[in-house]
């Protein structure tokens, strides 16, 4: 171990420097900035007001942000289990050697390389009302509802669900795929000799084998789904009339669009505590599963 | 048995993959057609005959070249400062005991729980009060320290075995000598990792450099590309639109092919993050 009085320290200021003006400054400029109502298109609020928790009282009494936490809920909940049940069936089909395996490998990972935007262009091509191939496909299975899936209240938000889907289920497949290749055969070969088989074979013996890239999964999916807005601005612009905002992108629009920068700190603090609170809760249980 | 079931298994992954790989197969047709040939039910997929002619129009509307230039500039300079910085940091943290470093980590570290997407708003005030906005530097200024890199580079960088350093520093080795021979040389396979999941994470960022941006001078790929989309003239016209989509995502896609084992695992090793 080197000593050296001044050294060390030199070599950590610019990682620190860096981390701390764009990441812990303005955590707390967030945090202080949310009590002040600060608006620049009201002359009034256009320097700083203190309001306390006048900006978080106002938000929940805004239909608009409880329309676009609801969005987010409902989006968490169908996008993460969907991800986490169909990657992990897909690792497990992927798993092995096969003809053609790499190719099908290929096939589920491929729109991991796709930015996100990209995506989102072509599957606003695909959900095109009339000739678009998502409404062919499904009218072959007897759809008959509304065409224009982009542009529907009740539909618009399942087609962010959609995109965020076909671009992140290879993705997370590959993480399942490597913990399945770690398992030790000899494991499931003594499981298999004892008559376990099948579903109770997956449940009982190598799903908790798996159990470290399940929890790790679902941390990048549900962190994920909070920080990519990306098909939104794309797909749907969180229309018609909010249905289909997300959290993240509702903090662009307070800010760039009302100009409301007390009301985007608010919802910046809203989004890091959901964000921490998961991952906290997370750590903690993946600790107490460890003992 | 075994055999049907394993041709069962063969069955299902076609179809899936089938499904997997039909969005980018039907903009890749679409951007192939001749523009004249109007889409209808049908003749989605058949032209009469292969046509360049979106991607020439594409080209003409938007600088695509000059998007590419800002984002490998971009992707280059955040990539270039990260690897330095978190060299610098994880050398100081696997290879020096000083007052305050414990401390000093976990501070570091707590910008791996935050995701830098969710402090857009005071991010942006910053960027704006140090004259950056609107500039390449300033998209990238943000993710010049990075935690993710110093974590990963500390742990490759104290897993060898402490007597090779020592036996340097008697010899007389500088810490920098010790650094650029010694640690980094052994730190290859973490180093790839810090590449290449920084190049996918900045090469597909979009909210930032929207935001942090406004001329075309400086606008990334993936900016560019949304622009293009919302852009009047282009409308409905699904042909030019996904010839945009591919000029944007083929190159990436060729590099992946070509070096794919390398992709994979860089994103298996990224995946701590």
């Amino acid at each position: 171990m080197r000593r050296n009085k001044i050294l060390p320290y030199l070599l950590v200021a610019p990682t620190l420097l860096f981390v701390t003006a764009f990441t812990l400054l303005p955590l707390g400029e967030v945090l202080v900035g949310s009590l002040f109502k600060h608006k620049l298109n009201i002359p009034r609020f256009q320097h700083p007001v203190f309001v306390g928790g006048g900006n978080f009282v106002s938000l929940f009494h805004d239909p608009d942000f409880l329309q676009v936490l609801a969005n987010t809920g409902i989006y968490v909940a169908i996008l993460i289990p969907l991800l986490l049940v169909a990657s992990l069936g897909l690792a497990f089909l992927l798993e092995g050697k096969m003809r053609g395996i790499g190719f099908f490998r290929l096939a589920a990972f491929h729109p991991t390389i796709l930015p996100m935007v990209s995506a989102a262009t072509i599957w606003m091509f695909l959900l095109t009302p009339g000739y678009g191939l998502w409404n062919q496909a499904l009218h072959l299975f007897g759809y008959d509802g509304p065409q224009n899936w982009i542009g529907n209240p009740g539909l618009a938000l399942f087609s962010l669900i959609l995109t965020a889907f076909w671009k992140n289920v290879g993705y997370l497949m590959l993480f399942f795929l490597s913990g399945l290749q770690n398992i030790d055969r000899s494991v499931v070969e003594a499981a298999r000799l004892d008559g376990a088989g099948g579903l109770r074979l997956v449940r009982k013996v190598i799903l908790p084998l798996i159990r470290r890239q399940t929890l790790f999964v679902t941390t990048v999916a549900f962190i994920g789904a909070f920080q990519t807005v990306d098909h939104v601005f794309v797909l749907t612009q969180g229309g018609p009339s909010e249905t289909s905002a997300l959290l993240l992108y509702y903090l662009w629009q307070m800010r760039f669009e009302r100009l409301d920068i007390g009301g985007s700190n608010a919802v910046t603090v809203i989004i890091i505590l959901v964000l921490l609170t998961f991952t906290v809760s997370n750590f903690l249980v993946s600790e107490r599963n460890e003992k | 048995m075994r055999g049907m079931a394993k041709g069962a298994r063969f069955l299902v992954l076609a179809v899936l993959s089938a499904l997997m790989l039909t969005p980018l197969a039907w903009a890749m047709a679409a951007s192939l057609r001749p523009p004249e040939v109007p889409f209808a039910l049908g003749n989605v997929f058949f032209a009469s005959h292969l046509s360049l002619a979106n991607y020439e129009k594409a080209l003409s509307l938007a600088p695509f070249a000059r998007y590419y230039l800002n984002t490998f500039m971009q992707v280059g300079m955040i990539i270039g400062v990260q690897l330095l910085t978190a060299s610098l940091a994880a050398f100081a943290f696997a290879r020096y005991r000083f007052a305050g470093d414990t401390i000093l980590f976990t501070l570091i570290l707590l910008q791996m729980m935050i995701p830098t997407a969710a402090l857009l708003v005071p991010n942006f005030s910053t960027i704006r009060f140090l004259g950056l906005y609107d500039t390449i530097p300033g998209i990238a200024l943000p993710f010049f320290g990075s935690a993710f890199a110093t974590f990963l580079l500390r742990q490759s960088f104290l897993s060898l075995p402490r007597d090779l350093g020592d036996a340097a520093a008697i010899d007389g080795c500088r810490w920098d000598q010790e650094l650029r021979h010694i640690y980094l040389p052994n730190a290859t396979s973490s180093l790839a990792a810090i590449v290449l999941s920084s190049l996918s994470f900045h090469w597909n960022d979009f909210l930032w450099p929207l935001v942090i941006t406004q001329s075309d001078s400086v606008r990334p790929l993936t900016a560019g590309l949304v622009r293009f989309t919302q852009m009047g003239e282009i409308g409905a016209q699904w042909g030019l639109l996904s010839a945009a989509t591919m000029i944007v995502t083929l190159p990436l896609f060729a590099l992946f092919l070509v070096f794919q084992k390398q992709f994979v695992r860089g994103y298996v090793s990224s995946g701590i993050k």
